[in-house]
């Protein structure tokens, strides 16, 4: 510990402290983030600023190593804590000086599932990566997806399962959607331990996302092409 | 030395230590959901209600394994915990409906022509354990209690846990079956880059179960990613030197949906090579998980019986029967990706 308290955040400069704070997100330390926002700020970076080279880049490094097996559950999720600490900060900051919209997403884990584990990595992924995420937590109906959508005006649906017996429930809300001639007003991203990307497409989600960093990526890519398309209708 | 000859005695006197000290290798049953899900469950309803509900259906799932070959089978009871069933507003029934599952399995297996072991299932809670997440070791303790409580009245002749991801709760699981004093076995689920969602390897659950107070019967690996994975699984716990007899219930291959229902790719062709090479690299209780199907414990059973154990299988030849693996390194070789230098940490 002795060790730590040899490096002085304020006395980095902008770009060292930067990386540092990549350091310190991955190492999943809360105080030295926040410490490291507060800085950045007084230095008079926008928050938007902040967010994104301080800590969407720090999370997208976490992101990679979780993908390619060398970080696992328990330090994403201390990661993630680090970031929700930045985050809480500079939520109020971004909205009162009108920083770009990404997209809205509503997330939950389907019906008779109770495992939100990777659904919570992703929904803090998400809200890293400057998407606004309507968190329904576990258990979710067709209703209450649908219920949310339409509440939530969202650009997008994600939808979780990590058990055999419940993952089918994801066909059965794309297919209530559909019914309801809904379907295509949604990007839909699928994503869960026993998925792949064949189930996705045999459901008619749009992608299957196989982790959190995945999931950041395909979404970005999808509300290009929906922008895209708006722009050229 | 009177305490040691009452323990040992007892250890003894379990069904399953009786059947490992007659026999070679012992055949589990297969898949549960799948199974259920083929005779109407709905997706997304609590397939422990039907021990209430549906007995008729549990006990043909049971029946059917023993009807195939399976000399053990895993009780309807996996999400049978107050936990899980809290989803379904049946959180006070826990120890009823675990209690029943085991009756269930009492009356199969008793009715069996040769002997057979009912092995009362506990899944995981889906919680996080604290610090990280919300469920204390104490509340942990007392939801698998509860459940062996019910398990042991209906009858199962060793308890069970399986899919489990974080060490704390496996130790929790095995805290409590201690309070239910019932012996039991426990596997976990290695489905990230060939460890635990928790990045547990092997190597450390053999490290974790060697060290319980009331050590597992058995203990190994179920469900993850495949058979090739489960087996490279298998061959991490060997090469630890333990003496503990090993489980290997994998998967029947890869999930698909096919006609509106989950389909797993894997042949009972397959799963028989898969139940000797699982032999062939240590496993003495061989069994399948999702996606097996009476007809797959049919082969297996075939196979293990027609087929001498050979010798321990290399990586490669695994990988040339079963299929490649999900990622180059498994976290025992050396050869795993390391991590980040940070800056903090390398001071420290």
């Amino acid at each position: 510990m002795s060790d730590e308290d040899e490096i002085i955040l304020d006395e980095l400069n902008d770009e060292e402290l930067t990386l540092q704070m990549h350091d310190d997100l991955y190492d999943g330390m809360k105080d030295e983030i926040e410490e490291g926002v507060h800085i950045l700020l007084k230095r008079g970076w926008e928050p938007y600023r902040v967010l994104t080279e301080a800590l969407v880049a720090g999370m997208t490094i976490v992101g990679h190593d979780f993908r390619d097996g060398i970080l696992f559950v328990p330090e994403v999720l201390l990661a993630a804590n680090a970031m929700k600490g930045g985050m809480f900060i500079l939520k109020p900051l971004l909205v009162a000086s009108g920083a770009p919209r990404m997209g809205k997403m509503v997330i939950g884990t389907v019906k008779g599932d109770i495992h939100d584990i990777g659904k919570n990595l992703v929904g803090m992924m998400m809200e890293g990566a400057g998407f606004e995420v309507v968190d329904l937590g576990i258990n979710n109906s067709v209703d209450e997806y649908l219920d949310a959508l339409k509440k939530e005006d969202a650009d997008i649906l994600g939808m979780s399962a990590l058990l055999t017996t419940t993952m089918p429930y994801m066909k059965v809300v794309i297919d209530t959607m559909a019914e309801k001639g809904i379907r295509d007003d949604f990007i839909i991203l699928v994503g869960g331990a026993p998925l792949n990307e064949e189930f996705g497409k045999a459901i008619g989600a749009d992608a299957y996302c196989r982790d959190a960093a995945v999931a950041v990526e395909t979404a970005k890519d999808f509300m290009l092409r929906k922008h895209n398309q708006l722009a050229a209708g | 030395m009177a305490h040691f000859v009452l323990q040992k005695e007892k250890i003894m006197t379990n069904a399953l230590s009786k059947m490992l000290a007659e026999r070679d290798w012992i055949l589990a049953d297969g898949a549960t959901g799948t199974n259920l899900f083929n005779m109407g469950l709905s997706s997304g309803d609590a397939p422990e209600m039907w021990n209430v509900e549906k007995p008729e259906n549990i006990l043909k799932l049971y029946q059917s394994a023993v009807d195939a070959g399976s000399d053990l089978f895993l009780t309807n009871s996996f999400g049978g915990n107050a936990a899980r069933l809290k989803l379904h507003g049946a959180e006070k029934r826990a120890r009823e409906l675990s209690r029943v599952a085991a009756e269930l399995g009492r009356e199969v297996a008793d009715a069996a022509p040769r002997d057979i072991v009912v092995a009362g299932s506990v899944g995981p809670t889906g919680e996080i354990m604290a610090p990280m997440g919300n469920l204390t070791h104490e509340l942990a303790v007392e939801i698998f209690h509860e459940q062996a409580e019910g398990l042991k009245e209906g009858g199962a002749d060793v308890l069970w846990v399986e899919t489990i991801s974080a060490p704390e709760e496996y130790i929790a699981a095995a805290e409590a079956f201690a309070l239910a004093d019932m012996p039991w076995c426990g596997t976990m689920s290695f489905d990230t880059a060939g460890r635990t969602m928790m990045g547990i390897t092997s190597a450390q659950m053999v490290d974790m179960v060697e060290k319980i107070k009331n050590p597992p019967i058995g203990f190994g690996a179920n469900c993850g990613v495949g058979a090739s994975d489960l087996l490279r699984t298998i061959l991490g716990f060997v090469a630890q030197g333990t003496e503990r007899p090993i489980i290997a219930k994998g998967n029947a291959g890869i999930p698909k949906y096919v006609h509106g229902h989950i389909h797993y790719d894997g042949t009972p062709e397959l799963m028989g090579e898969y139940a000797c090479l699982a032999r062939d690299c240590g496993a003495t209780i061989i069994g399948g998980c999702c996606g097996t199907m009476p007809e797959h414990l049919v082969a297996m059973r075939a196979a293990l019986e027609t087929h001498e154990k050979g010798d321990r299988p290399s990586l490669e030849k695994i990988a040339e029967t079963l299929g490649g693996f999900s990622s180059a390194s498994d976290g025992t070789d050396g050869n795993a990706p390391a991590q980040r230098k940070t800056r903090r940490r390398t001071r420290g």
